[in-house]
């Protein structure tokens, strides 16, 4: 008989995966528009390489950092995926459901609009659109009783619409080279990454994940109803009010540096459920590090497959992403139907 | 026998109409009480203030000597487990996970459960004859093996009273008598509490020890299945005729419609 669940499993599944990442992330080193040969990737590792060779600035001010935000990017939108499908047991949300997305896009249009930079103007005034919208979603969707569902995912939907409007706004208003870097942010775009927002992302999603984990038993009962979980001794509204504090507050981060990047919240969550299981104590690192060494790939397939210009990365995960959000609606849908 | 659930003069509303009203009750370990009533009489609004998920504004709920309100969710779920009517799970648990959720209460927030929660879990899909569905997944499963499996997590908390809300009202006959023998003899063996609130009123007759018979908020008649079920309660209380004779194998009374 298949062993239930064990701490030892869920090392032995998180380190099989950190290995594959480390490998995704060393080949994605390789490639792109400059040759770089594994001599003076040798070479930079055992300190032999010139400071002066351009490989060097290549390797590590362009590309190290371009796929760290990758791995980051991915890792919060898909860990943001499977807490929000738990915690509003709705298998279609992805980490953007509440709007958190549109409220970020809307500042970062606004910062473009404004001619701020891509250094810090922008992810600022991007960062602080969402903290509005997460304030907003909760304030008007929270009851006096408590959190409930479907009014919050509803609030999210409106206030998703409104921001898209007054970015329609913005668009419909702006030249041509401002306009040409707002289409690139809305369709999620890792090529501004520098090493600063880096240091700031990387201890955010740190310590979500490690505040998620902890609340993976807890969401496992919510996703039976909110009613049987709290019966089961789970503490729901408090539950609730943390997870998805934790999860805007991180996705409101990724956002600001990464633009909108659709699909990764959406796919990776069931991927991993499909491979390994519901119980979220394995979900959850599986899906935060599936959704890390995808966005690399994509990211290097975006970098790489127009070469020397280059896609948003958004394009290849909605491009790769809508065929199978259809296979799982016509695979899976009529599981979902059921209330 | 000690008294687990007590409620003092509990009445409950929600916003200006009061669903419950004055109720007083002691339920103690080892009892089966089944509660009767019409739709709409107060009997699931009963149940939810037994387990601390509703307030009643006035009087009080006790878990032994201690006010249910003063526990925290957790100690509450230690000692009262509930099968509530509706229970749906959106992604797929297998069965065995299922049922080693019932262990959440008793675990820490970051253990996982060991060889001796396994060890009940596995415990609790045998004494409901569900061991065999232990790999499938919860959706794959019919609806009288998922309410034996969601009893199986019930004893997998280990409480000491455990509230059903018609377990049974999606089963056919032979699954109904099962589940209510195995209420029985559970509550029999572990001296587990039963509150259970169903329409099957020859079931509930004939397995439960005492039975409160509720409308409009209100317990009108609580005692024995023989004391409670007169044609005259049962007329005044669902409106409409019925014949109560006493059912020749259990000794039971039975109860059918009159006209």
């Amino acid at each position: 008989m298949k062993k239930p669940l064990t701490l030892s499993r869920v090392i032995r599944v998180s380190v099989t995966l950190c290995l594959c990442l480390l490998i995704v992330a060393t080949a994605s080193l390789f490639m792109g528009t400059a040759e770089i040969s594994l001599s003076k990737l040798v070479g930079l590792v055992t300190g032999t390489l010139s400071p002066e060779d351009p490989a060097k600035l290549i390797l590590l001010r362009i590309r190290l950092p371009r796929i760290a935000l990758a791995a980051m990017v991915g890792f919060s939108l898909s860990l943001g995926g499977v807490v929000f499908q738990a915690l509003l047991r709705n298998p279609l949300a992805d980490p953007f459901i509440l709007g958190v997305s549109s409220g970020a896009a809307f500042g970062a249009i606004l910062g473009i609009f404004l001619g701020f930079t891509f250094t810090l103007g922008v992810p600022s005034l991007s960062f602080a659109g969402a903290l509005l919208t997460v304030y907003l979603v909760l304030a008007i969707g929270s009851r006096r009783m408590g959190m409930e569902s479907s009014s919050i995912l509803l609030t999210g939907v409106i206030i998703n619409a409104f921001f898209t409007a007054i970015i329609m706004f913005f668009i419909s208003t702006s030249g041509d080279s401002r306009l040409h870097a707002m289409l690139y942010w809305l369709y999620g775009d890792l090529s501004q990454s520098r090493i600063g927002p880096l240091a700031l992302l990387a201890p955010v999603v740190a310590v979500a994940s490690a505040v998620l984990f902890g609340y993976a038993k807890d969401l496992n009962l919510l996703t039976a109803g909110e009613e049987t979980a709290f019966q089961m001794g789970v503490d729901v509204e408090k539950t609730k009010r943390i997870c998805l504090l934790t999860v805007s507050l991180m996705i409101g981060l990724t956002v600001s540096l990464s633009g909108l990047i659709g699909f990764v919240g959406l796919i990776l969550p069931h991927l991993a459920r499909m491979a390994l299981g519901s119980d979220h104590r394995l979900l959850i690192p599986a899906a935060s590090l599936g959704g890390a060494i995808f966005l690399i790939a994509a990211d290097t397939l975006a970098r790489t497959i127009l070469s020397p210009s280059e896609l948003p990365v958004g394009v290849i995960t909605a491009f790769m992403g809508a065929p199978f959000f259809i296979f799982l609606l016509k695979t899976r849908g009529s599981q979902w139907s059921r209330s | 026998m000690e008294p687990i659930l007590i409620l003092k003069k509990v009445s409950f509303r929600y916003e200006d109409s009061w669903i419950l009203k004055d109720i007083d009750l002691r339920t103690c370990e080892g009892e089966i009480l089944g509660v009767l009533g019409p739709n709409g009489s107060g009997k699931s609004t009963l149940l939810r203030v037994m387990d601390g998920s509703l307030h009643p504004q006035q009087g009080e709920v006790l878990l032994g000597k201690r006010p249910l309100a003063s526990l925290s969710r957790i100690d509450v779920a230690r000692q009262i487990a509930m099968v509530a009517q509706e229970n749906y799970f959106r992604f797929a648990f297998s069965v065995i996970e299922v049922v080693l959720m019932g262990r959440f209460p008793h675990l820490k927030r970051l253990q996982f459960e060991g060889e001796r929660d396994v060890e009940i879990a596995l415990n609790a899909l045998r004494a409901t004859s569900t061991l065999h569905l232990a790999q499938r997944s919860i959706h794959e499963i019919s609806g009288g093996e998922k309410q034996r499996v969601l009893l199986a997590r019930t004893l997998a908390q280990e409480p000491r009273a455990v509230l059903l809300d018609e377990p049974t009202s999606f089963l056919d006959l032979k699954h109904k008598r099962e589940v209510f023998r195995l209420i029985s003899s559970l509550s029999g063996e572990r001296k587990l509490c039963v509150v259970l609130v169903s329409h099957d009123i020859d079931l509930i007759a004939r397995y439960s020890h005492r039975i409160v018979m509720m409308k409009d908020g209100v317990i009108l008649h609580l005692g024995s299945p023989e004391e409670v079920l007169s044609p005259e309660n049962i007329e005044a209380v669902y409106e409409c005729p019925v014949l109560v004779d006493t059912n020749p194998v259990t000794g039971k009374p039975r109860v059918s419609l009159g006209g």
